[in-house]
């Protein structure tokens, strides 16, 4: 690479300020990825979470600060130079119709391409090490139509590993799968964060998830202020679930992982009611 | 060059490699400087459209008021035919369809384009208003400016030029994807429509049947000059256009996702909507207002080669075997009416039209 021997990590952003549609959504954002880590960004809604994910995939320009990628301006890059070791998983993506699950995978060597070198050596093995990984390899000759979303979304996210990179920022990879898709998807991504060293980069909703698979967990309010960062069980407290998303819980144990898993307070409200009475409020 | 073979199930790769799981075969030279992937499909209608192509040239050329050997239109073309067979040939059959084919090719990749680029196969210059703009362009250079032939065609390309312009700046900066597109585009369209009832209403009789005879698009008389006009539009930007096509197919993904893949889209997508505005404007401007070729041509080519890209040079190819065949198909069971190719591409184009926003509203429902 051709990166300067800098001391911060590959991927960092300081002193952001992003904005959507007119609208602020956050000011003075500084974030570090540490490499090689399962970073994940949880918050309440619009917090503006996936504004800085986009942000950090130079997807959205900020209005101030600058997003570092190997030591340099994310936006001094070429597009195709940024593709080749940084992949985006975006909230939603248009399949081409009649395209089969194979092909769109291959989309995803389109930055190690050329006009005149439209298919490599080098393409046949990842797209096909790609598809292994997610386990759609057999599903290779299918129209990526008659998926369903779990099969689709692993789809896609082959088509972000064979664009081999060394970052992966994921959009809320989970959001219309049901859990047993959800748990698949993270897992993978788990897997692949351990095995190949990715340095991942994921935005979820669910907080108990998010424990349960980052190594590094990054906590935002309201307004794209960053409330708290750091190692899951150290991070994710009691006071600062109350604190950031106004709801009262309590932090145990994962009976599995050992991983903080919250549960939420029960309002007394909604205590059982006696048998044969209507549901009514005891207060 | 070495063919390596690849087919849609797994089948082993060149050396110890994976097997390949993309459709279509390779073409790799030894060093791997040199690699192209071609699907089998789109060569294969490619191949049976450029037949068509060939056929519809042949009948043109040869048969009509006076006809002439395959043998007779060819000494004729390379220069040392008789007298009558030159001036057939070369005065007014060729010119008329060099015309035809090249309009065609430029209105069908001009709607493939569009389309591909606002995801909907409704996005074509002739709905979205571009054509309509070019008529009134021409129009104001007919009834208020009394402007000679070339003066018309200037002012149909500066009139479609605009409306783009117009669209554009209407979608107040959102770019110019699906759905709203379509929208302000039928909405500019009949706006424009109104403006040349007007303009059609201050004009003399004899301006008025000048417009008239211009709206209804048409390859009647059509010279050397038109052909050049429009064979250089098609020369200079369908290359460009097909240098441009990976990336199309990679902006129908999404914004977002064609951008994390490496491409440029905005620059892409401006780059990409001049030559389309370009390509209907001049193809407007040289025959008048051709309906439906752009509309329907890409969809049909789309669907023969069942790509999952834009497939722009089977679109060119559709766009010029329809519109020449159409022409044939005016000239010769009409004669001796003089029947304007616009109403030809009207027809089939109506039906057409009826039957995809059939299936269009049907998926939508579901």
């Amino acid at each position: 690479m051709t990166a300067p021997p800098s001391p911060g990590p590959r991927l960092r952003a300081e002193d952001l300020t992003l904005c959507y549609d007119q609208r602020t959504v956050a000011t003075g954002l500084a974030v570090d990825i540490p490499d090689h880590s399962f970073t994940v960004i949880v918050g309440p809604n619009a917090c503006g979470k996936s504004t800085l994910l986009t942000a950090l995939a130079r997807m959205l320009k900020p209005r101030e600060g600058q997003v570092y990628l190997d030591g340099a301006a994310i936006a001094s890059y070429r597009s195709r130079e940024v593709a080749r070791r940084l992949g985006l998983l975006p909230q939603s993506s248009t399949a081409p119709g009649g395209i089969t699950v194979g092909d769109l995978v291959a989309r995803g060597r389109y930055p190690h391409q050329g006009l005149l070198r439209q298919w490599s050596a080098d393409d046949d093995t990842a797209v096909v090490e790609a598809m292994r990984q997610t386990g759609v390899l057999e599903l290779a000759d299918r129209p990526v139509d008659d998926l369903s979303g779990g099969q689709r979304q692993r789809v896609w996210l082959s088509m972000v590993l064979a664009q081999q990179t060394p970052i992966l920022l994921l959009d809320e990879p989970t959001t219309y799968l049901d859990i047993a898709h959800q748990v698949e998807v993270l897992d993978l991504c788990a897997r692949l964060h351990a095995r190949d060293g990715h340095t991942i980069v994921a935005v979820l909703h669910d907080l108990n998830q998010a424990c349960r698979y980052a190594t590094h967990l990054v906590v935002m309010r309201p307004g794209g202020v960053i409330a708290a960062e750091g190692d899951p069980s150290t991070v994710m407290t009691a006071a600062l679930v109350e604190d950031v998303f106004g709801l009262p819980c309590r932090i145990i144990d994962d009976p599995e992982t050992g991983t903080p898993l919250m549960v939420p307070a029960a309002p007394r409200r909604y205590a059982p009611a006696p048998a044969g009475t209507a549901a009514a409020p005891t207060t | 060059m070495t063919a390596a073979r690849g087919t849609g199930t797994p089948t082993p790769g060149p050396g110890p490699t994976a097997p390949r799981v993309v459709t279509g075969r390779l073409l790799r030279t030894r060093s791997g400087s040199l690699s192209l992937l071609v699907r089998s499909r789109a060569v294969a209608v490619t191949a049976a459209l450029l037949a068509a192509l060939v056929a519809v040239m042949a009948v043109t050329l040869t048969t009509g008021d006076f006809d002439l050997s395959v043998g007779e239109v060819a000494r004729a073309l390379a220069g040392d035919g008789s007298g009558i067979a030159d001036f057939v040939v070369n005065t007014l059959r060729m010119p008329r369809l060099v015309t035809a084919l090249c309009v065609g090719a430029a209105l069908a990749v001009s709607g493939a384009i569009l389309q591909s680029l606002t995801g909907n196969p409704l996005g074509s210059p002739d709905i979205i208003g571009f054509t309509n703009g070019s008529a009134v362009g021409a129009l104001v250079v007919i009834v208020l400016l009394h402007g000679s032939m070339t003066q018309i065609a200037i002012g149909a390309l500066i009139g479609g030029l605009a409306t783009a312009l117009a669209v554009h700046l209407l979608m107040l900066g959102r770019g110019i994807q699906g759905f709203r597109l379509v929208v302000v585009g039928i909405g500019v369209s009949a706006l424009l429509l109104a403006v040349n009832s007007y303009l059609i209403t201050r004009a003399t009789f004899q301006e008025a049947l000048e417009a008239q005879a211009w709206l209804i698009g048409s390859l009647g008389n059509r010279l050397w000059t038109h052909a050049q006009a429009i064979g250089l539009a098609v020369a200079v930007l369908l290359p460009l256009a097909l240098f441009l096509s990976r990336r199309l197919a990679m902006v129908e993904m999404g914004d977002t996702t064609a951008m994390a893949l490496g491409v440029d889209v905005p620059r892409t997508r401006t780059l990409l909507l001049v030559i389309s505005v370009a390509l209907a404007a001049f193809a407007t401007a040289v025959t008048g207002p051709i309906w439906f070729v752009a509309l329907a041509a890409p969809q049909v080519a789309r669907r023969l080669t069942r790509s999952s890209g834009p497939a722009l040079l089977p679109s060119a190819l559709m766009g010029a075997v329809m519109l020449a065949v159409s022409d044939l198909a005016v000239q010769r069971l009409f004669a001796p009416a003089l029947l304007p190719v616009g109403t030809a591409t009207g027809c089939v184009g109506g039906i057409y039209l009826v039957c995809l926003l059939v299936t269009e509203s049907r998926k939508s429902r579901a």
